[in-house]
């Protein structure tokens, strides 16, 4: 698996003697030493994950317990980051907040690229008028700015976290159908695919067992880096009040207007949400960025 | 080159009118309709008065007789009307476009100056720690929530110049000085996020460029340095970035969208934020129109550009 060439890379590794584990363990170590850039972007949607997961453990107090007597409290040993309007413990808070960030993110992002993968190459396959049809509707779709659809979407559909990973995945369709409907039209023209339809494979095996295994390069780094930006649209929607409902703690509802009302008093407040939004996008870029680099030079230099 | 014209119209035309679809549906999509949410936020309902504004709203038509109704009152110029002011939604927000206007063109003006010279910068000096400092500055840039960032701005003014941002929108000839610096900070915020897209699609494209023959031939008869990278190359390397500022251009309004509410202006952006929030549908399906309407225009206006830039675009079918 480690080894395949994807996308195009010349480079032909003869699998080495060793165990399976070892392969995989050298190309992350190569991976590491020619993109140290992207490794700190893995390193901190690791950091995230883990955080993610073991919240419970990780969380000092419980983080929607109010406490009046402890408001707008500094970073000091009890409160580490310090203590919201509400008292509420802001690093409890933003830990359990990597758990709605991400399920959030991730789910909106496998969503919208899965849907989009799937019309992406039906319509790179079937080609034709079907192909033209797709991508109008495509364009439509694309053409609003994806915040201002993310927003009219969960509003109309009402706050709940369902309904905002449906809001935040339907703006990532286009996106996805656009990146793998491309690379379906390249593999399409292969002899192997010809090959496959001598030998009278039929037309829906061929294009999930013979054409998508294929696009797997460009699918991965169009996730990652729609995590990203997934990530960010939740933040901005819960930070307009539009986006993940009480009683669950998110960030961008930590930056939403409250704390800009006591941002003077408690920059804490303002400043460590931020952060925590700002490191999760940041990684999820870089490593974006390096995989783009590494497993599909054809996008390279795309935005 | 007219009928390239003529075709980037029809495919314009032809979107917008899948987009006015969306848009429709997209705002029929919540459950139970317009009217009782307007009733659930005032919290009491009345039968007779649902009815009154059904009517009114023109709901009680069929979905297909009300969609043309819209799209008759959008060709004809008419915004339609606040169901929260009881005003025709064009006198409220006539208003808040220059402020808009104003905002998204003093960021695009932000994100060209910062980004195009260090994507060229970035590019020259490939590989560099100069390049790898602005490509980490850049990716931070994509990175931060523009809200952060203006939130950031304000309290750093706030804790060290002591300067705390008007509440209030301040006219350019009320008091001038006000007036930019209430500008120019949003602006930076916003402007920022572009930037980063526009020095990372510079850099790529330069980079692409500089590896032809005729620039190798430039530097073989000893051009100079400058004049290769900013004239001979840089000429051609400007085309995707100009896509980018078409479509970023565009896509502002979504960082307006928080930097106008953060910031306090009284723009569109806040303007559809709030309609959002308090439930104003025939309002909201106005300004999304609206917008709608703006990113084709800018769209095309690229489309244009590139014929105009690119004689291969001009020739090709």
């Amino acid at each position: 698996m480690a080894v395949r060439p994807i996308g195009g890379e010349i480079e032909l590794t003869v699998p080495a003697a060793g165990s399976r584990r070892g392969s995989v363990g050298s190309t992350l170590w190569r991976f590491i030493r020619k993109k140290p850039l992207g490794a700190a972007g893995g390193v901190l949607i690791a950091v995230m994950v883990l955080t993610a997961v073991f919240a419970e453990v990780l969380a000092t107090h419980d983080p929607i317990a109010t406490d009046a007597a402890h408001t707008l409290e500094a970073p000091s040993a009890e409160h580490w980051l310090g203590s919201d309007h509400l008292g509420r413990d802001i690093y409890s808070r933003i830990v359990h907040g990597a758990r709605v960030s991400l399920i959030v993110g991730l789910a909106s992002t496998l969503l919208g690229s899965v849907l989009g993968g799937i019309i992406g190459l039906l319509s790179g396959y079937i080609g034709g008028k079907t192909d033209l049809v797709a991508q109008r509707v495509l364009d439509i779709l694309q053409g609003l700015p994806l915040l201002v659809l993310a927003l009219v979407m969960s509003a109309s559909l009402g706050p709940s976290i369902q309904n905002v990973v449906i809001a935040i995945s339907i703006p990532i369709i286009p996106r996805a159908a656009r990146v793998i409907r491309s690379s379906v039209l390249t593999i399409r023209e292969m002899q192997y695919i010809e090959a496959a339809g001598a030998v009278g494979v039929s037309h829906l095996r061929i294009a999930f067992r013979h054409i998508l295994p294929n696009t797997m390069g460009p699918f991965i780094v169009l996730c990652t880096a729609q995590l990203g930006s997934a990530i960010l649209v939740e933040a901005t929607l819960s930070f307009l009040g539009l986006g993940v409902p009480e009683p669950y703690p998110s960030w961008g509802r930590m930056l939403s207007v409250s704390a800009a009302e006591y941002a003077q008093k408690a920059p804490h407040l303002v400043l460590f949400p931020g952060i925590a939004i700002s490191l999760a996008v940041f990684g999820s870029n870089l490593l974006g960025d390096a995989l783009r680099d590494t497993l599909d030079p054809r996008l390279r230099g795309s935005s | 080159m007219k009928t390239y014209i003529a075709q980037r119209l029809a495919i314009a035309v032809l979107t917008l009118f899948g987009m006015s679809v969306v848009i429709f549906v997209l705002l029929r999509l919540a459950p139970g309709d317009i009217v009782d949410i307007l009733f659930a936020s005032a919290g009491y309902v009345n039968a007779a008065e649902k009815q009154a504004i059904l009517k009114d709203l023109g709901m009680d038509r069929p979905y297909w007789a009300q969609y043309i109704d819209w799209i008759t009152q959008i060709l004809t110029g008419d915004m339609g009307k606040s169901y929260r002011y009881d005003l025709p939604a064009w006198q409220i927000i006539k208003p808040l476009v220059p402020v808009t206007v104003e905002l998204a063109l003093l960021s695009i003006v932000f994100a060209v100056v910062l980004g195009v010279p260090t994507g060229v910068i970035s590019a020259v000096r490939q590989d560099t720690t100069l390049d790898y400092v602005l490509r980490v500055v850049s990716l931070s840039g994509l990175s931060m929530p523009s809200f952060w960032l203006a939130m950031v701005i304000i309290l750093g003014c706030v804790t060290w110049f002591g300067w705390i941002p008007p509440l209030t929108y301040v006219s350019p000839f009320e008091n001038f000085k006000l007036h930019v610096v209430q500008f120019v900070l949003p602006a930076l915020a916003v402007g920022y996020r572009s930037s980063a897209l526009i020095m990372r699609i510079t850099r790529s494209s330069l980079l692409e460029v500089m590896r032809e023959d005729y620039i190798r031939t430039a530097w073989a008869k000893g051009q100079n340095g400058r004049v290769v990278i900013w004239r001979h190359a840089l000429k051609n390397a400007i085309l995707p970035v100009v896509t980018v500022i078409g479509i970023e251009f565009a896509f502002l309004i979504g960082g307006l969208v928080v930097t106008e509410t953060v910031f306090n202006l009284p723009g569109v952006a806040r303007f559809l934020v709030q309609a959002i929030l308090w439930r104003d549908y025939p309002v909201v399906q106005n300004l999304v129109m609206f917008i709608a309407i703006i990113v084709i225009l800018s769209n095309l206006i690229v489309d244009m550009l590139y014929g105009v830039l690119d004689p291969r675009v001009r020739y090709g079918s």
